[in-house]
């Protein structure tokens, strides 16, 4: 059977909303149907509605697919140029020069997909901000679907997502194929490290950073979550530390003590020193 | 914008010509490097290249060498589009000139992610996600 009943859609909504903070609203039955059937297939079960029981039995795999399959993992190369172009030419620039004594620096990619984000910063750390080799660099990765945590760990990645917004330059520098694959310099991936995080259940202690990157994340949350996670993240930033948003994201309205700068194309959000 | 096409399959060419003209380009096209190289040089001469690897006649690497003889042209972009993605073949296309490079297959997405890298803005707002989110306030 291949429709979700109102419901499965029902347990569902609730299901997600739960485990991942992203609202499923009414007009996305459809959303749920082609992203779980392939997990229905997988599991060698029948229907969505088996998929819902075995939940309500605590099948953790299940469970697990089910969010996986749920996220929207798209993701790019240097995705909207503008936010980078934004680190290159003011956020980087201005850490360099104020952290040149602690020579530390810290920048978490908080909902990182399949870690194009997070690897892109590192390209551009290595090929453009060479005084930061002797710093200690902490480049971190964070998602809520297992799936793409693995596969940004991996560093490897096929030609469809190479082709995403990838400069020539830096694909013939930093990668090497393998088979059908394109795989990071071990340079770049020993930078790097991504973890599971869940940026709407309570956080575990965890350091300070001078960049966040929340992009395209908050766009699948409610105003309440958004206000939580933005709150949260500001307190995990460094005085003067910068918050980078998605296009369509804003902290406007939603939280204080974030000063918008505007850089080019885009805003970045500097948190105010208090 | 004016662009030129050069690939001896005739579907991926329609294929980029009707992924250029949503972007609001013009579209010229050629089957391989000699005939690509006499449409140049009739003109108008276009802003945008595309060019495979494999073609009879004149391949994409001696079209790719052959432009950037004429220094009246330099300010042309040129972009590799192919299968070819042998690490040191990409790298002997980029010392032959070209600026960009497109492993087949690619998305619809991919082309203007390039175009915007080769700083060739065209007419589109690329797709964003789309799902169940609640708006912004
Ligand atoms: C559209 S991608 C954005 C990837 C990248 N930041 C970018 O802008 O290209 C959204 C990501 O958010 C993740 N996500 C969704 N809900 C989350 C949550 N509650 N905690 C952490 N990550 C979450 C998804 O798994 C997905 O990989």
């Amino acid at each position: 059977m291949t429709t979700a009943t109102a419901e499965d859609f029902q347990y569902l909504q609730g299901f997600l909303l739960d485990r991942s903070a992203i609202v499923l609203s009414e007009d996305k039955q459809y959303l749920v149907e082609t992203r779980l059937l392939p997990v229905v297939q997988r599991h060698g079960v029948e229907s969505i509605t088996d998929l819902v029981r075995a939940i309500r039995r605590g099948d953790k795999t299940v469970e697990t697919a089910v969010v996986d399959a749920m996220t929207t993992n798209e993701t790019s190369w240097f995705r909207d140029a503008a936010p980078f172009d934004a680190l290159r030419n003011l956020v980087l620039p201005e850490l360099v020069a104020s952290n040149v004594t602690r020579r530390r620096l810290a920048i978490w990619s908080a909902a990182c997909s399949t870690g194009q984000e997070l690897y892109s910063v590192a390209m551009l750390l290595d090929s453009e901000f060479s005084d930061l080799a002797s710093w200690r660099v902490d480049l971190h990765g964070t998602d809520l679907s297992t799936t793409v945590v693995q596969r940004a760990r991996t560093g490897s990645f096929t030609a469809l997502e190479i082709n995403r917004g990838l400069p020539a330059t830096l694909l013939v520098r930093y990668f090497r194929r393998e088979g059908a694959q394109f795989v990071i310099a071990d340079s770049i991936r020993s930078r790097v490290r991504f973890e599971l995080f869940n940026l709407a259940r309570p956080w575990p202690p965890m350091q300070d950073y001078d960049v966040i990157l929340l992009r395209n994340v908050l766009i699948y949350f409610d105003v309440e979550t958004k206000r939580d996670v933005l709150e949260r993240v500001r307190g995990r930033l460094r005085p003067g530390g910068f918050l980078l948003l998605g296009t369509a994201e804003t902290t406007r309205g939603l939280v204080d003590g974030f000063r918008p700068i505007p850089v080019g194309a885009t805003t970045v959000f500097r948190r105010e020193e208090s | 914008m004016r662009a030129l096409v050069v690939d001896d399959s005739r579907a991926m060419r329609s294929l980029l010509r009707q992924i250029l003209l949503q972007l609001g380009i013009e579209v010229a096209e050629a089957a391989e490097g000699r005939a690509a190289i006499d449409l140049v040089e009739a003109g108008p001469v276009p802003e945008l290249v595309l060019v495979d690897w494999h073609m009879p006649v004149m391949d994409g690497l001696e079209l790719v060498t052959e432009l950037r003889a004429h220094k009246e042209w330099r300010h042309m972009a040129i972009m590799m589009v192919t299968t070819e993605s042998e690490h040191e073949n990409m790298v002997r296309a980029l010392l032959a000139g070209a600026n960009e490079y497109l492993i087949k297959p690619f998305t619809a997405d991919a082309v203007v992610e390039k175009l915007s890298l080769l700083g060739l803005h065209c007419a589109t707002v690329p797709a964003g996600d789309s799902y169940g989110g609640a708006t912004q306030p």
